[in-house]
């Protein structure tokens, strides 16, 4: 028996249609008549039939390393060079103004072309034993250097924050492409039948690029991320109308599935069972989001671990809240951090940040890989570019000892699901404003990833407008030595 | 010989240089002799070309717009001639380049040369007259070009059909004639409720009332459906309804997009396209006004507000971007918008590279693309009829005050006559500046006009600090004039960049640094003037500093006299400058907050010393009037000194008090955005890859070669452009024009790709149909309402929704139109329904975006601190949802949730998913809550004396139709059984019943009031409420 046949073999038994029915609740009939298993559609990258949950588990092309994700995503950009990428030239040459040919033909956002250099002050040192350097404002990161692949060689083709994120996210500086999280959950559907397959939790600000960082872009917008809430209902109107019991509501849902079956009889259009379902799902919704949510059911330790406070909001909470979403089948939990966007104080700003985020983003590491969860959850840490090697000062704007937007280098780290851990991948210039070695475009690491999670990034595709767009668009290079 | 090292791009330029610019003629003679026996093209020459020629010059790249796999372009050449000159195998560049004579222009650029043997097969084939058999194209060649949707629409004859009664319009003729080619029948006629209900909410996005449902069951006459669709026609709502179908191309949002997000207004624009479908606009004229009004003859301020459509494109405010970039990013936004929206293609794939499957080239893109970019983007103040009939009266009191003054006043010509000489005694020689380098502190960044002058773009910083070098060969220099310009690109005109176009200027300062760089001199002024300060703004705090930023020079001089050029001049205590020439270095602090930043100004010097230095007064235009002989000037100019003068004139006093009190009564209207042609057109260049950065040969504006070509002496800009896609020879326009209108009626298009009819989009399923459609579109005028009416008046459209499952699973998506549509209405649709049903909804139309109750949480998903929101009051709460502000970062989430496009691109065909967030939304979302509420007390006031009669009346209200008997049981039931659970619980009735709880309504049986919310909420979330049958 050849891959191909028996995979379907296996998604075939996984998720019949048969189950699909039983499961879900819906009626055999003209549903079943209008389109039965066709198995070629459980295979990622076909789009669903008329009438079938767009969201039901489908097999990738091969078999995945990573099952799911969890992107921590720091908008803003932090300073790599005040966190992962060590220069002593830098400090050699703190103060004096950047070799004019190193910054020939470069664009900058805010600062003069002829700034100053600006060596981080901080204490950087050697950990565990890949010996990874990192930066003194790291030290829970510290513990897990040897779980980890740190890749100092990133770059990306933005250097704003919107299109930055934009094309983090989607692989196009141009708003109206699907985001990674849409794409594979395009691609893999959801394990989850009472929560959304994609999940966006946020700490910090709100982001640069918006709704459209989770966007869906063409794909239809069952496939967009669903921000969660930092308080009240974690989903938008998740809670009953004042007064209205679990019970009231249950009679209200029954009187309205029972007035759309009888529709559904004399219409004979299937379309009013799948909004039957929709309404059933939503009642499981209600039921499990705020299980869910409730912290209060973890452990001390491992609230202590990760820094979390039930009932509180930040991004602890939501490190171990992701944990929670993974575990119950949630496909990609991205997590924002909006609070990055050092052009002023850039030392006191990444020790704050660092303050509040490595304690949960180690946390997590250690928690998932102590539930066996790390082998085949992808863990991504990163802004949408990188930090000037340049100081910023600026006294109409009050700003000084920042640094400015960095696009041609950046730092980004990786975990579990098929990520070779213990590495630290790439380098750049003496000055860190170049990738000298294994430089990873944002498209070579979308393809990368992708094919963690078991794709061949040229074959997920969505037809709109003629063509078949896909998340690296026209570019993208595995990056073997980041894969285990 | 050595290959000159990478040559591919040297050769690839040579190829395409004319030949007069080339360096030296080759030397002919060392050309291999061509061979003399017949030499057969495809036996061969074309292997030659197939193996060295097509990878640059084939399907998949057309290097210099070339290709040796298609006759036609082969023969022809390049821009810059042939390439081949049949009987001329010498003098043939193709011969001279793949026979290597000069180093640096050889062919092929890469991989191997071509032998002797092989040149001079060449060399003979084209001696022998080149010959070229057809029907050599590749397939993929011919067939793009021969692709259906590309050929003008021919008007098909009306197929025969066996069941000629059924037929009500020859739209039915098409169907049917497809149905019995199936063996199918049509489904019956839909009941007259169905109908009506279908209809209203295709014609207005909005339920039947009750009233008029039975109006329409009650008339008897034959034509009672043609008349419903004639009322429906006429109703106002049609106009918003069709709107919203309009603004998903338009891409309309009320925000700028990007990380800032800011608010804009360009709802006139909106109200525009309302009014346009709702008085018929010609779709030609429709597309005319929207892409050129502004180029019209004597265009109105309502054509003008329509070429708002391209400015719904999105604007980055994000500190510190390269302006350029997202400009670009916005035209080539338009570019794809325009395919899209008129001529179904998608033209944007041909930005990096030739389309792929369509036949537009790399450079016919930018071609395209040149037509839309020579414009300014001002903000135009919309002055509605009372406005201006105010402004007139103001005007024309004014106008009546000035030309009274020489004869109320003897002396008033004589003051003037004094003043105009002492005016002409402030004439000064200014040297205008060249900025050689400049730059904006945080991010500001410029662009350097033609009159020297620096124009600020991008994103608008709260605060800036401005650096200007110039080199000079003056010395000597007296003072420094700064002139702040107005600018259509700047809020309301500029000169600054604060949402009134004003500025402060919080400091001035210049260097003067000797040629070799080692003296600097820190330049001290004795006084400054400016033609206008504002009250506590002076002047003289730019050269006196102090040091807090809140005081500095700006230029409100009250209504009316803010956004004009202001000029301020700068008076040095001693002379600055060196003999060997100066570099001076200006600083221009602007720290007072709030985008209070100068958009656009000149920096001149003067070395005059004999002559008092003061600003002058007097405008450019002004200037020239003033040094003119008093009989030279024009009375206009004659009219505007006059105007000018009693401005300062004391004798004049109280003719001034009484105009300045005229004009405290002077309003500015709202604005709008719109284009406006540059007058010196930008040069479009080709990007390579499509990246801004990489810019390549310049193009001018055409369109591509596949479709008509434009009028020979028409100008190329706009308007040709718009003319030509409603031109009748265009093939595209009416086609998907109409496929649009098809969708809206049928959930689906004839065509079901309605943003692509390239070759790669679906094939239409009745081509004949669409042809006819398209013909009789244009035949009628373009009348959007004819053909609407036409459209709903055909038996097909007519159709049972209802569906058995032998059709169902024959024909799911009822491409073959045996049945008539079933779908769920759009995201604003579903809220106007509940809010119609429960009597809330208000029925104004137009005017800017509301507030209507937004979840918490949601607005905080965007950048910064959360826009406030603050809730509507009165009817503006209730406003139908295609007036929600659409904020494009955080879009209003139970429009999103219901598939509303987000707005970034053009959609002009929305996907309609069916998810667990949808029914989240309508169960429990505050306004549909609050319509659920609002609907039961209207069932309790107004719905019966019995329960039977209020379920019925509820029921009609959400689905138009009466209850069968099995949902009036199970209504009954729940009414029930939700009342017996009540009837022991008021305070959980009143809190699932009333919002306001400290206003109870009165005589009202509050139990049965809770019970009802919850089956009015049942209703609400009927499948069949939210779906159009």
């Amino acid at each position: 028996m050849n891959h191909e046949a028996e995979l379907r073999l296996e998604a075939a038994k996984l998720i019949s249609r048969r189950w699909f029915f039983r499961d879900c609740g819906v009626g055999l009939g003209s549903l079943a008549l209008a389109s039965l298993l066709r198995d070629e559609r459980l295979l990622a990258g076909t789009p669903p039939a008329a009438n079938e949950d767009p969201l039901v588990p489908k097999l990738p092309h091969f078999a995945a390393k990573a099952k799911r994700v969890i992107y921590l995503f720091m908008a803003g950009a932090p300073s790599q060079l005040d966190l992962f990428d060590f220069k002593p030239t830098l400090v050699k040459y703190d103060g004096h103004p950047v070799p004019a040919e190193l910054v020939k033909d470069q664009r900058y956002a805010f600062i003069r072309p002829d700034a100053n250099l600006f060596a981080s002050p901080l204490k950087f040192s050697r950990h565990g034993r890949s010996g990874a350097e990192i930066s003194e404002v790291l030290p829970h990161l510290a513990e897990v250097v040897d779980d980890i692949a740190i890749v100092k060689s990133m770059n990306t083709d933005a250097f704003n924050h919107a299109p930055a994120q934009i094309l983090m996210n989607t692989g196009s500086t141009q708003f109206g492409r699907p985001c990674m999280g849409s794409w594979v959950t395009y691609g893999l559907g959801s394990e989850s039948r009472s929560l959304p397959g994609f999940v966006v939790l946020s700490s910090a600000g709100g982001t640069s690029g918006g709704a459209s960082n989770f966007g869906s872009g063409f794909l239809p917008t069952v496939y967009q991320g669903v921000p969660f809430r930092r308080s009240g209902d974690p989903i938008l109107s998740l809670t009953n109308p004042a007064g209205v019991t679990p019970k009231l509501q249950r009679d209200s849902l029954d009187a309205l599935k029972e007035l759309n079956q009888h529709h559904l009889g004399a219409t004979g259009d299937p379309e009013i069972a799948t909004r039957i379902n929709s309404f059933e799902m939503a009642f499981r919704m209600q039921t499990s989001a705020p299980e869910l949510m409730d912290l209060g059911k973890e452990s001390p330790a491992t609230l202590a671990m990760y820094g979390a406070q039930p009932g509180k909001s930040s991004f602890a909470n939501n490190c171990l809240l992701a944990r929670r979403l993974i575990e119950r089948g949630v496909r990609f939990v991205q997590l924002y951090h909006e609070a990055w966007d050092h052009h002023s104080e850039v030392v006191q700003g990444v020790r704050d940040q660092c303050g509040q985020t490595d304690r949960p983003a180690a946390a997590l590491i250690k928690d998932l890989k102590q539930r066996g969860l790390l082998e085949d959850t992808l863990v991504i840490w990163g802004g949408e570019f990188g930090r000037t090697p340049m100081v910023e000062t600026n006294e109409a704007a009050g700003r000084k000892m920042g640094r400015d937007h960095h696009p041609q280098a950046f730092t980004m780290w990786f975990a579990g699901g098929g990520i070779r851990p213990g590495i630290t991948l790439g380098r750049t210039d003496d000055f860190g404003f170049h990738t000298v070695e294994d430089p990873v475009h944002v498209h070579d690491l979308h393809a990368t990833l992708m094919r963690l999670l078991g794709f061949e990034h040229t074959r997920l595709t969505y037809r709109f407008q003629g063509r078949d767009f896909r998340l690296t668009d026209v570019s993208g290079e595995l990056v073997p030595k980041l894969m285990a | 010989m050595r290959v000159f090292a990478g040559s591919a791009l040297i050769a690839g330029l040579c190829l395409a240089a004319p030949a007069a610019v080339r360096a030296a003629d080759p030397d002919l003679s060392l050309l291999p002799p061509a061979v003399a026996t017949p030499v057969d093209f495809v036996r061969d020459v074309e292997p030659i070309l197939a193996k060295n020629c097509y990878s640059c010059h084939g399907p998949d790249r057309q290097k210099a717009d070339l290709r040796w796999d298609v006759k036609g372009i082969a023969l022809k050449g390049t821009d810059h001639g042939p390439v081949i000159l049949p009987g001329n195998s010498a003098g043939s560049r193709m011969i001279q380049l793949v026979a290597a004579l000069q180093p640096d222009a050889v062919m092929p650029a890469k991989g191997e040369r071509l032998t002797t043997a092989q040149v001079a097969l060449l060399r003979g084939w084209i001696d022998q007259g080149a010959a070229w058999p057809d029907g050599r194209d590749p397939v993929s060649y011919t067939a793009r070009r021969n692709h259906w949707a590309f050929k003008g629409p021919a008007r098909p004859a009306l197929p025969t059909v066996r069941d000629a009664h059924w037929v009500r319009n020859p739209i039915d003729q098409f169907v049917l004639a497809r149905l019995e080619k199936e063996n199918l029948h049509p489904s019956p006629e839909a009941d007259g409720t169905t109908l009506i209900r279908r209809l209203s909410l295709d014609l207005t996005g909005l339920p039947p009332t009750l009233a008029a449902v039975d109006e329409f069951l009650a008339d008897n006459r034959p034509d009672a459906y043609e008349r419903l669709v004639d009322r429906l026609l006429a109703s106002p709502h049609y106009g918003e309804r069709w709107a919203r179908h309009w603004l998903d191309a338009a891409r309309y949002a009320d925000t700028n997009g990007y990380e800032k997000d800011l608010p804009r207004s360009i709802w006139p624009y909106r109200d525009w396209v309302i009014a346009a479908f709702n008085r018929d606009l010609p779709f030609d004229q429709f597309t005319i006004e929207q892409l050129a009004g502004d180029l019209l003859p004597n265009a109105t301020p309502e054509q003008r507000t329509a070429t708002g459509f391209h400015r719904n494109t999105m604007v980055n405010e994000e500190g510190g971007i390269d302006p350029e970039e997202f400009r670009v990013s916005a035209i080539l936004n338009r570019v794809e918008t325009t395919g899209k929206a008129f001529l179904g293609l998608t033209i944007n794939c041909a930005q990096c590279h030739a389309h792929k499957y369509d036949p537009i080239s790399q450079k016919e893109f930018y071609q395209f693309y040149a037509f839309l970019n020579n414009d300014d983007e001002p903000m135009m103040e919309v002055v509605s009829p009372s406005l201006a009939a105010r402004r007139q009266e103001i005007q024309s009191q004014i106008a009546a005050l000035e030309a009274d003054l020489p004869t109320q006043d003897p002396g008033f010509a004589g003051r003037r006559e004094a003043w105009e000489k002492d005016m002409q005694a402030l004439s000064v020689n200014w040297t205008e500046l060249d900025p050689e380098a400049f730059f904006g502190a945080v991010g500001t960044k410029f662009e350097k006009l033609a009159d020297h002058s620096l124009l600020a773009t991008g994103s608008s910083p709260p605060v800036s600090t401005y650096s200007v070098t110039v080199k000079t060969p003056l010395s000597g220099i007296t003072g420094f004039r700064l002139e702040t310009i107005a600018d259509p690109n700047l809020p309301r005109n500029g000169p600054g960049r604060a949402p009134n176009g004003n500025f402060v200027l919080t400091s001035f300062g210049v260097d003067a640094i000797s040629p070799d760089g080692q003296v600097t001199n820190h330049v001290v002024f004795q006084s400054a003037t400016a033609d206008l300060s504002q009250s506590e703004f002076s002047i003289t705090n730019a050269i006196n500093p102090h040091g807090d930023n809140k005081h500095g020079w700006a230029i409100d001089g009250g209504p009316g006299r803010l956004n004009e050029d202001r000029r301020a001049v700068f008076v040095t205590s001693d002379k600055v400058g060196f003999p060997a020439g100066t570099t001076l270095q200006f600083t221009l602090k602007q720290l007072y907050g709030g985008e209070h930043t100068i958009g656009r100004f000149r920096l001149s010097a003067t070395t005059v010393a004999d002559h008092p230095l003061k600003a002058d007064p007097l405008t450019p235009a002004l200037r020239l009037a003033v040094d003119l002989p008093a009989a030279q000037r024009t009375p206009a100019q004659s009219q505007a000194l006059a105007g000018f003068f009693r401005q300062q004139d004391p004798g004049s006093a109280a003719v001034n008090e009484k105009i300045a009190h005229l004009l405290e009564q002077w309003r500015t209207g709202d604005t709008t955005l719109v284009l406006a042609a540059r007058p010196e057109p930008r040069v479009t260049r080709i990007f390579n890859r499509g990246d801004f950065r990489s810019p390549t040969a310049a193009v001018t504006p055409e369109v591509p070669a596949f479709l008509p070509p434009l009028p020979t002496n028409a100008p190329r800009n706009r308007l040709t452009f718009a003319r030509w896609l409603v031109d009748g020879r265009n093939p595209l326009t009416a086609r998907v024009a109409v496929n649009r209108f098809w969708q809206a009626y049928f959930g689906r298009g004839l065509v079901l790709t309605a943003e692509d009819f390239g070759t790669q989009g679906d094939p239409p399923s009745h081509p004949e149909l669409l042809d006819w459609l398209a013909s009789e579109f244009m035949a009628r005028g373009w009348s959007m309402k004819a053909l609407t009416r036409l459209v709903v008046t055909s038996a097909t459209y007519r159709q049972s929704s209802q569906v058995s499952s032998e059709l169902y699973a024959l024909d799911q998506y009822n491409r073959l139109l045996a049945r008539g549509p079933r779908v769920r209405v759009e995201a604003e649709v579903v809220r106007d329904i509940a809010l119609a049903a429960s009597g809330l909804l208000s029925d104004k139309i137009g005017g800017p975006g509301v507030y209507p109750p937004i979840p918490d949480g949601v607005l905080s998903l965007a950048y910064g601190a959360p826009m406030k929101w603050e809730v509507s009051k009165g009817e503006d709460r209730y406003r139908r949802g295609m007036y929600t502000f659409w904020k494009r970062t955080a879009p209003y989430p139970s429009l999103t949730v219901f598939d509303a496009p987000n707005a970034d691109t053009a959609c002009v065909r929305r996907v309609m998913s069916d998810t667990p967030l949808q029914a989240l939304t309508t169960l429990n979302d505050a306004v549909f809550h609050e319509a659920a509420q609002a609907l039961a007390l209207r069932v309790c006031r107004q719905g019966g004396a019995t329960e039977r009669e209020r379920v019925i009346y509820a029921f009609r209200l959400c689905t138009g139709r009466l209850p069968d008997a099995d949902e009036l049981h199970r209504l009954l039931d729940l009414v029930q059984t939700q009342e017996a659970y009540f009837s022991e619980r008021t305070t959980a009735a009143i809190t699932v019943a009333v919002a306001d709880q400290k206003n109870l309504p009165t005589e009202m049986n509050l139990h049965r009031l809770a019970a009802w919310t919850l089956a009015a909420r049942v209703l609400l979330n009927l499948d069949e409420t939210i779906t159009k049958e």
